[in-house]
């Protein structure tokens, strides 16, 4: 909707956009000036409006309107977009441009990409042996029949068991019978449709149950609540949940992710001197600086700390040079942004706090800076500002106004000022200002400050610089010129600014640096320590500069000192591939000295020499999609830490893909901001951080939480739970589907082939619905290899996963070894117990049925790690059941089966069978699983043991000392 | 909800919680050594006595089983069994006898027992109408009785191939030239005579076809007092079956000769299938059956050596 007027008079709207990017700060929206006179209740305001095809990008519009014979041009800050909501505003007029399935919001509306989790995909590969299988059981049936068949065809019209022929009618015909091959395709078709249960299709429904359940549990962690912004964790994707246990690397972005992307401005470098003190701050500093109008006293909402030595000079005014230097740095500080202050009431009538609403957290930093040291924002239109200056409100016209964009890396604003006279304020990242400061002027106040920038980033400050240029009149008229054409223009307009910008933003004179402290979150360096020790590699993607990068990675711990760095840092493709060489060169003689013990895995990174990689966005450009990919994964994969710096968002993604390309293991993303989007929808599974940047990276996540440290209980404890409870879920339900089919087939081979069934359809049925469901869902929901408290103290136990430990090929055909030879045992010993008696073939049915269901309970009972009521319930629970639904079958009389449960359970060889089937069929297993605990522990069975045992030898008191801990865990 | 998270230390106690943060009390049982050597050895100590007792009860059975289908088919007629089977003017009844091996307790079940005869054919065990069995006349729902549903148009009772293949072979047991009473009453489950068999069901239009399979009923009797044809429609569950005759509630002493008279009318010859006679008494356990006795001796023994076996193991390797 083109905006025409607001109820402002100036024609601000202020927006907030949480439904559309998730962002709760306030926007700005301005109306033409043009329309804001017309009131279309009373005049018909006529006019046309040219506008762009309806497109995706909720970021930019053009169009330009034709009103009373003018042309104005629109952009994106003149438009609402549908799913804005009006704040602060009472009313807004427009013109709807795009409407119903055409808005922004609706084109934007596509799902994330579909994932399919590891374990599934490795499951698929498995169902496709199943299928197999199936085919071969129906191809040995089917042959089987057709020998019987042929040897028998002379024999067929009289067989009382067969009839063949049909006298009922007067002439005598073949009743049921199409002839030899037809009869053998039938079977092969009945066979299919008996044995059919091979393929378990209800694991599938199992499946998304457990990870409905998994989710549950994830969503209500406690550990995984951030308090301070109130957030869950969020399961946004239900079908990888498995996957959070296999991952080997992560890709973290930095800002907002390993930072809490709180910017608080901590030095300044003004004309060469450099202001970083604060240190001492006294009781009247609290409250920092405040603003008394009309007996009311305007305070910033956020107080920052203060120079002392600066803050005199910016008393004293603009008297010395030095002071109107800093008056000056401050103007452009409180002017160069898109702030837009709020004023909120308190409580105290008197006290009113300004609150500043940006999309940049680096300006609000700025922005709260400058007001601490007396000048504050106070009103801000698309035609002026307010900045109160030392109690002293002045007006300036902002008189154009050039919007940051990642190309320039930096953004200026012309203001008029009341005197007159016109000045351009610019601010930008280092690297992009130089090049348009004037260098001939103050060479050694730009030599001062490049030195200060250097410290300054050392120590992990984002930097700013700040120029300013005073404008002549006819500058200003030329520029004028251009930008109203500029502004206009239906085509190519953002190129045709950003020429006039870089016209415009020239010849500057330094006025100094900000060094703004971006903090890191909470328990960062412990989590990335606990991610390297379970052997997952850490690479940090960042668009920061190399230094604040490396000096990050030393705060997170990240990088250590026994650390050798790499550093890749080229210009060009050739010297590239040279340094890239050196550098695998040096990897590997590093790591072979220590390669001994790097192979044993449990003892990594202890004694070895790890190298770190350092790449920087340049030499990516020239590496990725090049030959050079390759020599890049090589160097990568014996670096224990990649840090890549000053990548673009495609970029990040482009580093994942090669890395998923190369090798089979998983990939995990994280990151916050809109540019974190392309790297997490590549990852095999992306996580999202719920922080300032915006809801973007949220939104194209699989899972969203409020910290990167909770990074560590996703993987550590629910990964792990999950990959291990849905690997054996898995192996189970392969293993309890076959058992049953398996039994149905070797009684097949004793009924002529011809696919009867002695344990009833229902009790087919009902088999994988009711009989054996529930313990399934119920132990893949809420079984546990190992306590929380293990998983985090032991982060090398995540290496199951890694290993495939739950799920690999050997275990399945292990599996169906033993499906085999339980199968066998659950058939034959009723039929030799049986053999030549008066059983009815419902009667052995029944048996079958409550064989199969007791072992397939009492096999997974075996299995449960992890008995609280819930799994006893569900496991006998589904024993009892099935007692009740056979005795319920078998007491309609219009079954054949009618009464025989109870017949048969009156003697005492049903017993007697029952009994030596489940212990004998089990025993093989419980022998295997004892010998492989006993000489083959795997890490996971000795953690195990030591909880247990160690819980045990614990005396008393201790074990009071522990329980707290125990049993509320911490946040 | 988020009021149970952020509570206090009593929310924090409640189940809903520990539910919710996964940590319900819950017992991990571990595998120790001694455990498992435990559990083979009660396995051991539980199975080897139940398979002594149970191989006991099967030996204490005495079972007489004589094989009739070729014996009883006169020497011109062995090289053509069928034919002698379904000629009518030829008389069937055919005699044997044979010696009691050991004292025989009452009662003494009689069973013929066919081999090699598929009752458990698909084609077979769907050809009835168990609507019709309780019900009688109805024209509906015989049509699962195919290829034996109608005759002459008109509706068989009982229908299906089941019931027109019905035995009937007859057996009449004389001992010392008395005739040995042959209790035929309850030989059905009671169940079945009951609730699924009719009482006002009488045999209509039964064995009138071309092709006679078996057996005829006495039209005036209700279905649910044809046992012979409730005991034979209990189709069995494998290829070798006995169905009960009878029994005969007198003791058979050592040496006791008994003559069996029998109509050999039952034609097993066109498909090879075997036909016995089988007097047995019963145990505890049931018939005469060695295996379940012999796996249970297995298992108990198995589970002993595998108990030892770990234990040997064990001691000779500690792990750490």
């Amino acid at each position: 909707m083109v905006l025409l007027s607001t109820s402002e008079p100036t024609g601000v709207a202020y927006v907030q956009t949480t439904n559309l990017d998730g962002e709760s700060n306030l926007k700005t929206r301005y109306a033409k000036q043009e329309t804001l006179q017309k009131i279309p209740e009373k005049e018909n305001v006529s006019g046309l409006i040219k506008c762009e095809k309806p497109n995706r990008n909720i970021y930019g519009f053009q169009a330009n309107m034709e009103v009373d014979g003018k042309q104005v041009s629109l952009g994106p800050s003149n438009i609402i977009l549908r799913g804005c909501e009006l704040k602060n505003t009472t009313w807004a007029v427009g013109v709807a441009v795009y409407a119903g399935s055409k808005t922004k919001a609706m084109l934007n509306n596509s799902g994330a990409p579909s994932k399919r989790s590891r374990l599934e995909t490795h499951m698929n590969l498995e169902i496709i042996f199943l299928s197999l299988f199936l085919v071969a059981l129906c191809t040995v049936v089917s042959v089987c029949a057709a020998v019987w068949l042929r040897r028998h065809r002379d024999e067929l019209d009289y067989l009382p068991f067969y009839r063949r022929k049909d006298f009922s009618e007067d002439e005598e015909k073949n009743y049921n019978y199409y002839g030899w091959g037809l009869e053998i395709f039938f079977t092969f078709l009945m066979s299919v449709i008996v044995f059919q249960i091979m393929i378990p299709i209800s694991l599938y429904i199992s499946m998304e149950l457990v990870r409905v359940g998994q989710a549950y549990f994830m969503i209500r962690d406690a550990e995984m609540y951030d308090e301070s912004s109130n957030t869950r964790f969020q399961c946004r994707a239900l079908n990888i949940n498995e996957d959070l246990g296999q991952i080997k690397y992560v890709f973290s972005d930095k800002t907002g992710t390993l930072t809490e992307n709180m910017m608080e401005f901590q030095c300044a470098s003004i004309w060469g001197v450099d202001y970083n003190g604060g240190k001492a701050t006294s009781q009247d500093q609290k409250d920092g600086y405040f603003v008394q109008a009309d007996g009311q006293v305007l305070r910033p909402k956020m107080v920052v700390k203060t120079d002392p030595e600066l803050l005199q000079y910016v008393r004293n005014g603009k008297e010395t040079k030095e002071g109107s230097y800093v008056h000056d740095f401050f103007l452009a500080l409180a002017a160069c942004n898109t702030i837009v202050p709020i004023i909120v009431d308190t409580p105290d009538p008197t006290l009113k706090l300004i609150d500043y609403q940006g999309e940049s957290p680096d300006e609000q930093a700025l922005v709260y800076a400058a007001a601490a040291y007396g000048f504050m924002l106070i009103e801000r239109t698309s035609g002026h500002i307010v900045i109160d200056i030392q109690g002293e409100r002045k007006r300036f016209n902002v008189l154009g106004l050039h919007e940051f964009d990642s190309d320039r890396k930096r953004m200026s604003v012309i203001l008029g000022f009341p005197n007159q006279s016109v000045k351009v304020f610019v601010k930008g990242a280092d690297t992009t200002m130089f090049s348009v400061i004037d260098r001939s002027l103050n060479t050694s106040i730009i030599r001062a400050t490049e030195a200060h920038l250097q410290s300054y980033s050392s120590i992990g400050l984002r930097t700013l610089v700040i120029g300013m240029r005073e404008l002549s009149t006819s500058e200003f008229e030329e520029w004028h010129s251009a930008f109203e054409v500029a502004s206009t223009a239906l085509m190519g307009r953002a190129r045709l600014l950003r020429k006039i910008a870089s016209n415009i933003e020239s010849n500057l004179c330094i006025l100094g640096a900000s060094g703004i402290e971006d903090k890191l979150q909470q328990g960062v360096p412990e989590a990335i320590e606990s991610l390297r020790t379970a052997g997952i590699k850490v690479w940090v993607l960042t668009g920061d500069k190399q230094e604040t990068a490396i000096s990050i990675g030393y705060s997170s711990k990240l990088l250590t000192s026994k650390m050798t760095q790499v550093i890749v840092n080229s210009n060009s493709k050739e010297s590239c591939r040279k340094s890239l060489e050196d550098a695998i060169i040096m990897s590997k003689k590093l790591t072979t000295t220590s390669g001994t013990t790097n192979e044993t895995g449990r003892t990594l990174g202890t004694g070895s020499t790890p190298v770190a990689l350092i790449i920087d966005g340049t030499s990516l450009v020239y590496i990725l999609d090049s030959e050079l990919e390759e020599r890049l994964f090589e160097l990568a994969c014996n670096c224990s830490v990649v840090l890549c710096c000053r990548v673009a968002p495609l970029q990040k993604a482009g580093i994942i893909s090669l890395v998923k390309k190369r090798t089979s293991d998983m990939t995990l993303a994280i990151g916050d901001g809109a540019n974190d989007v392309s790297m997490i929808q590549m990852a095999d599974v992306g996580v999202g951080i719920s922080g300032q940047e915006g809801r973007q990276a949220v939104m194209a996540s699989d899972f969203a939480m409020g910290q990167f440290r909770f990074l560590v209980p996703l993987l550590f404890v629910h990964g792990h739970w999950n990959y291990q409870r849905m690997g054996y879920m898995i192996l189970y339900n392969f293993y309890r589907n076959a058992v049953f089919v398996l039994v149905l087939f070797w009684y097949v081979l004793f009924t002529c082939f011809t696919l009867t069934t002695a344990i009833n359809e229902w009790s087919s049925v009902l088999y994988s619905v009711i009989y054996t469901s529930v313990p399934t869902v119920v132990v893949g929901i809420l079984d546990k290899d190992l306590s929380r408290l293990t998983l985090l103290k032991h982060p090398q136990l995540y290496g199951a996963g890694h290993r495939d430990e739950c799920y690999n090929k050997t275990l399945f055909w292990i599996t169906m070894l033993d499906t085999l030879y339980q199968s066998v045992v659950v058939f034959f010993i009723p039929l030799l117990a049986y053999w030549g008696s008066t059983i009815d073939a419902a009667s052995i049915g029944d048996l079958w049925t409550l064989a199969v269901v007791i072992l397939v309970n009492l096999h997974l009972a075996m299995d449960v790690i992890h008995w609280n009521w819930i799994t006893h319930a569900a496991i006998w629970g589904s024993i009892i059941a099935t007692f009740i639904c056979v005795i319920v079958i078998d007491a309609i009389p219009s079954l054949v089966g009618y009464w025989a449960i109870f017949e048969i359970a009156k003697t005492r060889l049903f017993w007697f069978c029952l009994l030596a089937i489940i212990v004998t069929a089990l025993i093989p297993r419980f022998v295997v699983k004892v010998l492989y605990q006993f000489y083959a522990p795997c890490d996971v069975q000795i953690a195990r043991e030591a909880e247990k045992f160690w819980a045990q030898s614990q005396s008393a008191a201790v074990e009071v000392e522990m329980s707290p801990i125990l049993d509320h865990p911490r946040r | 909800m988020t009021d149970t998270d952020r509570g206090t230390q009593r929310d924090r106690d409640s189940a809903f919680y520990l539910f919710t943060q996964q940590n319900l009390p819950a017992c991990k049982p571990v595998l120790t050594p001694e455990w498992v050597f435990m559990t083979f050895l009660f396995i051991g100590f539980i199975f080897i006595p139940v398979g002594l007792v149970t191989l006991r009860a099967s030996h204490s059975v005495v079972e007489i089983v004589e094989r009739y289908d070729i014996g009883c088919v006169p020497e011109p007629f062995r090289i053509n069994k069928v034919s002698y089977i379904q000629d009518d003017s030829i008389p069937k009844n055919c005699s044997f006898s044979f010696k009691v091996p050991k004292y025989m307790k009452a009662p003494i079940y009689i069973y013929y027992q066919l081999d090699n005869y598929y009752q458990n054919h698909r084609r077979y065990v769907k050809s009835r109408s168990d609507k019709q069995l309780l019900h009688g006349q109805n024209q509906h729902g015989i049509s699962s009785c195919q290829p034996v549903e109608v005759n002459n148009d008109r509706p068989i009772i009982p229908c299906g191939l089941i019931a027109w293949s019905l035995f009937n072979d007859t057996f009449t047991f004389i001992r010392n030239r008395a005739e040995l009473k042959v209790n035929r009453k309850n030989i059905a489950w009671k169940s079945d005579r009951e609730h699924k068999f009719g009482k006002n069901v009488y045999p209509f239009n039964f064995q009138n076809g071309t092709l006679i399979g078996g057996g005829k009923l006495n039209p005036r009797i209700p279905l649910s007092d044809q046992e012979d044809l409730i005991v034979w429609m209990r189709t069995s569950a494998l290829p070798s079956f006995r169905k009960l005759y009878g029994r005969i509630e007198k003791d058979l002493d050592v040496d006791d000769v008994v003559v069996v008279h029998l109509m050999n009318n039952y034609n097993t010859y066109s498909f090879g299938g075997k036909k016995k006679l089988v007097l047995s008494t019963t145990s505890w356990l049931g018939g005469k059956n060695d295996f379940l006795g012999l796996a249970y001796v297995f298992i108990g023994s198995s589970s002993v050596t595998i108990a030892v076996v770990f234990t040997l193991l064990h001691l000779l390797s500690q792990r750490h």
